[in-house]
């Protein structure tokens, strides 16, 4: 894999009010690879998601896409960039088509006019490159659809524009087992043909069969960044629940710590490394 | 496209063309799964025709339906604009005052000022653009709810008014061009040319949909309903031509009374355009997608606010005309331009036209349906000589039952998945 990763977090902070959501985060995506980003609830992960991709401006911290630095202000941004987002609360309009939630916000026009046809025909070719043969008609309201479909939906509306990072927060949560299967699968062939994925979820399973990296994520600090081939489940479990496991994560306290302990103080001891 | 691989098999949703029947059982499918759109305020129409016919023959007659045209045209021009915010799930309570406030505007620039109909037209207009970008700033920008701050308009626009307008008194419209809008008819030879025009240019449009769609291999509507709707519209604007452009004065040695209503192509007009702005352009997609989930139009990158203030000035710019109509029908302005009942009949053509109160649903042909449902109970309870007490307790009633339809139509499409 290429040595620059795509794009490269260094010192996130993000409070809401007196909340410090996330602390001096960092984070890299690197091409052609899934990033798997874990951690419990309320660990921070959506805040770091809507982060990078402007919805929320970071109170410090430093963005780097292929080794420049630049600024996220706005969803506009973060497109510009190719930087694409499929958000756990999934944002789809229900009382809009496929298609015309497939290109929200930057219509295809000819002139002043929509060129529907062009649209259409796009997000069917992108519909049929990710094998998605269950929806009926385009033309269809998403509030018709299935909650896999429109999970398809909205990864489809992520990778029809030439996007470079895709990322997934959550994608499967709500499917069943055949549908989750076919998201993973999805999820790695955009990784294969060359698109940095950062996927977001709580199934170990899933992490462990589609990830190249895993990062773990603690009350709002990383406390690693490793290869899925040099971890084990139990010690991401570990990572997730305690912040650090073996010789990974948040240094020990001074107090003799066994490693099972889990008491937020923990968070509190500023020395994370990665 | 980098990323994804197409299969040889083509598209994945297209489905086996579309038979006339397939077109007519999907249409029936969604009606059921709550989709009603303006099945309701079509029925509504005939049944209404129906009874005040059967009930008050004076009903039925070219002077009366010329008659529904003027009367109702205020408040279809206001519903037109309130449909934007509507489609916002806003409201606008001001709508009615507001267009008072501009016909007050028009009177003094073009009465008491002396200048000519056009300067007096934009300054009414102008002043509609200045209402609802104040409308839309404090919703928008500083977060008041819609309700609250166009209850405030109602109430204060009342009040300038009065300002405009000495206590009391009212000023007379004796510009002839402003006069016209609303009191005088095409030449029926015009009338006709028109109604071809519009007819042709749908024509026209539909075929090239359904050209283009078929030529890229597209499911298009089957060429039987493009032609029925084709025909249906010709049917309508022929007919109602025809009945415009007969002799409906009393005494033809007098004067005569023919022709279609100058009113009427105004309103297709606006029909046309804001049909178009909705429809065709990204910024009525936006309108609708800011409508449905505004969280989800702020994360596509849609500035939210500027969508906001814009379908406020859409409205109050809209109440301007009406309010232009309203006092060139009148033939002056006075402190109840604009009062009384406008607003709710504005409200009520809307929501019985099928746009929604909850916003995300709707569309401009909605105003004008609902319109003539609101004229036609107006023009024939008149008829009927009932007072206006009763007609008011009506018109709320219809009211009622339209947002019943809506409400209930939202929950039968939520059980059937519909939305
Ligand atoms: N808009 C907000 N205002 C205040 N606090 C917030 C806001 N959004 C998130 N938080 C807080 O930030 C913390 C992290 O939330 P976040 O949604 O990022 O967690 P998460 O890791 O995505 O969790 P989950 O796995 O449940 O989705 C939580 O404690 C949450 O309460
Ligand atoms: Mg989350």
């Amino acid at each position: 894999m290429s040595a620059t990763p795509l794009l490269e977090l260094r010192g996130i902070d993000k409070s809401f009010g007196p909340v410090q959501v996330l602390r001096d985060v960092a984070l890299s995506a690197h091409a052609g690879e899934v990033t798997a980003l874990v951690g419990d609830n309320g660990a921070g992960k959506s805040t770091l998601v809507k982060c990078i991709s402007g919805i929320y401006t970071t109170d410090a911290g430093e963005f780097l896409f292929e080794g420049r630095p630049v600024t996220i202000n706005s969803p506009r941004d973060a497109a510009g960039l190719g930087i694409e987002v499929v958000y756990q609360d999934l944002a789809l309009c229900d009382n809009l088509d496929i298609v015309q939630n497939m290109f929200l916000g930057r219509e295809k026009r000819s002139g002043l006019v929509l060129d529907e046809p062009t649209m259409e025909q796009m997000a069917a070719e992108t519909l049929a490159g990710l094998s998605v043969r269950t929806v009926k008609s385009l033309r269809q309201h998403v509030s018709s659809l299935s909650g896999g479909q429109r999970q398809t939906v909205a990864i489809a509306k992520a990778v029809l524009w030439n996007s470079r990072l895709v990322i997934l927060d959550e994608p499967t949560a709500a499917l069943g087992v055949a549908q989750t299967a076919q998201v993973l699968e999805l999820v790695r062939r955009l990784a294969d043909n060359g698109l940095a994925v950062v996927l977001i979820s709580h199934n170990m399973n899933d992490v462990f069969a589609v990830s190249d990296r895993i990062a773990a994520l603690y009350l709002g600090q990383m406390v690693a960044q490793v290869k899925t081939t040099d971890i084990t489940h139990a010690q991401v479990v570990e990572l997730i629940t305690a912040g650090r496991s073996g010789n990974l994560g948040l240094t020990p306290d001074p107090a003799p710590a066994d490693g099972t302990g889990a008491q937020p103080a923990e968070a509190q001891n500023p020395g994370a490394d990665r | 496209m980098s990323t994804t691989v197409v299969t040889k098999e083509g598209p994945a949703a297209v489905t086996a063309a579309p038979t006339v029947g397939s077109h007519v059982r999907s249409y029936w499918s969604r009606v059921r799964g709550g989709d009603i759109g303006a099945l309701p305020a079509v029925l509504g129409l005939v049944v209404l025709c129906t009874v005040f016919s059967i009930m008050r023959p004076s009903f039925l007659t070219a002077g009366n339906f010329a008659n529904l045209f003027t009367q109702g045209a205020a408040v279809t021009l206001i519903a037109m604009g309130l449909v934007f915010v509507l489609l916002l799930g806003e409201i606008d309570l001001s709508a009615g005052f507001a267009s008072g406030v501009c016909a007050a505007i028009l009177a003094n620039v073009a009465t008491v000022l002396g200048y000519p109909w056009y300067v007096a037209v934009l300054a009414a207009l102008a002043t509609g653009v200045l209402i609802g970008t104040v409308l839309g700033f404090l919703v928008a920008k500083i977060g008041i709810p819609s309700f609250v701050v166009t209850l405030a308009g109602f109430l204060a626009f009342q009040g300038v008014v009065l300002v405009l307008i000495d206590q009391g008194s009212n000023i007379a419209i004796r510009d002839s061009v402003l006069l016209a809008i609303a009191n005088r008819n095409l030449p029926p030879a015009l009338g006709w040319a028109l109604a071809g025009v519009t007819v042709a240019g749908y024509a026209a449009v539909q075929l090239n949909r359904y050209r283009t769609r078929s030529a890229r291999g597209l499911v298009a509507d089957p060429m039987a309903v493009v032609l029925a709707r084709i025909g249906a519209l010709a049917l309508i604007l022929g007919v109602a031509v025809y009945i415009l452009n007969l002799e409906r004065s009393r005494n033809v040695l007098v004067t005569s009374l023919k022709g279609v209503p100058i009113v009427v192509p105004i309103i297709a007009v606006l029909l046309i355009a804001w049909t178009f702005v909705l429809q065709r352009t990204s910024y009525g997609r936006h309108v609708y997608a800011v409508g449905g989930n505004r969280e989800a139009a702020r994360r596509a990158g849609i500035n939210v606010d500027r969508i906001r203030i814009s379908v406020f000035m859409i409205c109050s710019a809209m109440a301007a005309v009406g309010g232009i109509v309203a006092a060139s029908r009148g033939n002056s302005v006075d402190p109840n331009t604009g009062g009384s009942n406008v607003l709710l009949y504005a409200v009520g053509a809307a929501v019985i036209g099928g746009t929604s109160l909850f916003g995300g649903k709707g569309r401009v042909l909605d105003a004008v349906l609902g319109g003539a449902v609101v004229a036609v109970i107006d023009n024939g309870m008149g008829l009927m000589e009932y007072s206006s007490g009763t007609k008011y307790v009506v018109t709320g009633v219809v009211l009622l039952l339209a947002a019943s339809v809506d409400a209930l139509s939202r929950r039968r499409a939520a059980a059937t998945g519909n939305r």
